[in-house]
């Protein structure tokens, strides 16, 4: 059979929708693998990080908790951390380690009552509010609850200034 | 030997590639080209390192981030060869970046992006910013304490991007914060994607060499005319053209089994990185640095103005990418660097920053030093109680993470040696309970005795 133009045209047409159509059925499912952990809605959970009587009226140190859903594999990666004060016998304050200019992450020095940063030299007061440095903002807070004498941190994302 | 001839006639017959390779090697270039023209062929070969001692990590190294750093530990103290292997694909990947930065530079300087070789400089551009994501990626792949860090500080600086910056952040992280998810990707991008890209593109890039030929000499007062430039091209290599195969060869490969051996000897001698602490986030004794081709931009995010940190963060790399692809747009006129000075100042200016940022990144003056030990008594001088007080308070209240005396202390506020020779008592007093502009107020921290006692142990502080 004899190929005229438009059957050529046509063939033409359809092997380059079809080759579309392929690279379509191996390009979406990859991209939209890549993309999966902007869609999907981490969970939040309430960990424990001590009792309450364990923690001294004043005091500011660091506790470590699980993630909400860490994977099987995640290992030593799974742990988080946050800086937690007993600011009076009822009330807790948890603050983020991770310093908002970069997020590294900032020590309490406690002589001298200051969160320090040790990559570009942050520092922050006791209330988290800035004191030097390139930071642009306080230091975030995670929330702290007591529930059944364990005080108990809500676990939260890596805070993005 | 005439058996081998045969297979090999035959083996070209169907194949043509003998052919082809002999024309490829064969190709004149211009003469004279010197040692300026090893840099590219040297980044090819290095890559080739790469990706060999790539390979050989990746059939030990477990990608998971639970396990990485076990796997790491055993290739280094255990494996066969592991510790060599680990030095190599450092000191390469340190080659690579750094001679593609000459590369670049060199051509950039003898303007051989201009007509017809534009596509050689886009493909090259390409080939450099992927070049930098491997070093990036492979950098965290060396999955320590700082490697953890490196990527939150990483997906902190996407996340100053408008709009996008906190999606970004995410992707980044693959999720909310480190865990399970983080390092497999990083692999995936580290050995799979990004290495495919860049073989297409050095494919690319090098068929595009062999199509225009290797750009000749600038001279001055030669200028580039696309209507005329390949006449004369031509009719130079007729002229004066020499096989590329040896006549500039050799020098290739002289500079390349130079630069090998340099790695070679750098893994022997120097061994690879030091794998810091686990990666455990919630280790808070942490230091993170980048590998020394980041140090100089790690140091200019500490030293860059407050208020232009952000437009810096984001569109310091916007505006890189945009003179990259857009270089190619002046593709006529003048070749020399002579006849360019501004280009010649421009490439001196931005490895002058890179390597003033890169010293500066080293010393860290900004970070103040956590091991800062306390002033021996000698350097106090003074007996008297209030002043050993002071000196005391000096090191505990932290003063001394920040302010060297006499060499003993952190160097990220002004040194205080003398300092009661340039500051009266009160404003000495006034300075630690207000602070200043970058120093924090101690009034609440410290008791008028101990203001009293610092402001008296300072003022002995004398030339």
């Amino acid at each position: 059979m004899e190929t005229t133009p438009s059957r050529r045209r046509f063939l033409a047409r359809l092997s380059i929708a079809l080759s579309g159509a392929i690279a379509a059925v191996a390009g979406v499912p990859v991209v939209g693998f890549l993309v999966s952990p902007l869609l999907r809605k981490a969970p939040r959970a309430w960990r424990p990080v001590g009792a309450v009587d364990g923690f001294a009226v004043g005091e500011t140190v660091s506790v470590v908790f699980e993630d909400a859903s860490p994977l099987p594999w995640a290992g030593v990666t799974a742990r988080s951390a946050a800086w937690l004060r007993r600011d009076d016998p009822g009330h807790f304050t948890a603050f983020s380690v991770h310093c908002t200019h970069l997020g590294c992450p900032v020590r309490w020095v406690a002589d001298a009552q200051l969160f320090l940063c040790p990559c570009h030299g942050g520092v922050y007061y006791p209330d988290g509010s800035r004191a030097a440095g390139p930071p642009p903002k306080p230091l975030p807070q995670y929330p702290v609850r007591v529930r059944n004498g364990q005080v108990e941190i809500l676990t939260s994302p890596i805070p993005i200034v | 030997m005439e058996r081998l001839r045969r297979i090999l006639d035959w083996l070209d017959d169907r194949s043509g590639l003998l052919t082809w390779t002999r024309h490829a090697l064969a190709h004149p270039v211009p003469p004279r080209t010197g040692w300026w023209y090893v840099f590219g062929s040297a980044t090819l070969i290095a890559f080739i390192l790469q990706v060999a001692t790539g390979i050989a990590l990746s059939t030990a190294y477990v990608p998971s981030s639970g396990q990485a750093y076990e796997s790491l530990r055993f290739i280094s103290e255990q494996a066969l060869l592991g510790r060599f292997l680990r030095g190599m694909h450092y000191f390469g990947a340190s080659a690579m970046v750094l001679l593609i930065g000459l590369h670049v530079s060199r051509t950039y300087l003898m303007a051989a992006y201009k007509f017809p070789r534009e596509l050689n400089w886009l493909t090259g551009a390409v080939l450099l910013l992927l070049t930098l994501a491997l070093a990036f990626t492979g950098q965290l792949l060396r999955w320590d304490q700082t490697a953890v860090w490196s990527v939150i500080v990483g997906a902190a600086q996407a996340g100053r991007m408008p709009i996008v910056g906190p999606d970004l952040a995410r992707f980044i992280l693959a999720g909310d914060t480190i865990g399970g998810a983080t390092l497999s990707r990083f692999f995936a991008f580290h050995v799979f994607f990004i290495p495919a890209v860049i073989f297409l593109f050095i494919g690319l890039h090098l068929l595009l060499v062999l199509r225009h030929g290797i750009s000749e000499r600038p001279r001055k007062h030669q200028h580039v005319d696309p209507a005329t430039y390949r006449a004369e091209y031509a009719a130079l290599l007729e002229r004066e053209g020499v096989p590329f195969w040896p006549d500039a060869a050799w020098r290739d490969v002289v500079f390349g089994a130079a630069m090998v051996a340099t790695v070679v000897l750098l893994a022997v001698l120097v061994g690879p990185p030091h794998l810091g602490k686990p990666p455990d986030p919630s280790i808070l004794e942490a230091y993170p640095r980048p590998d020394w081709y980041f140090l100089w931009y790690f140091a200019l995010l500490a030293l860059v103005p407050q208020n232009l940190e952000t437009a810096v963060i984001v569109l310091g790399p916007l505006v890189f990418g945009a003179v990259l692809l857009l270089l190619p747009l002046f593709n006529k006129g003048a070749r020399s660097v002579r006849e360019r000075p501004l280009a010649g100042l421009l490439v001196v200016f931005i490895w002058t920053t890179i390597v003033v940022f890169w010293m500066a990144g080293v010393r860290a003056d900004w970070s103040p030093d956590f091991t800062a030990r306390p002033l021996p008594a000698a350097e106090v001088g003074d007996t008297s109680s209030i002043v050993v007080e002071g000196a005391r308070l000096f090191h505990e209240k932290g003063c001394e993470f920040c302010h060297a005396i006499d060499g003993f202390g952190g160097k990220r506020g002004p040194e205080l040696t003398e300092v009661g020779g340039r500051m009266a008592a009160d404003a000495i007093a006034t300075r630690i309970t207000n602070g200043g502009p970058n120093m924090p107020a101690y009034a609440r921290t410290l008791t008028p005795e101990q203001v009293d006692a610092l402001v008296a142990f300072l003022g002995t502080r004398k030339p």
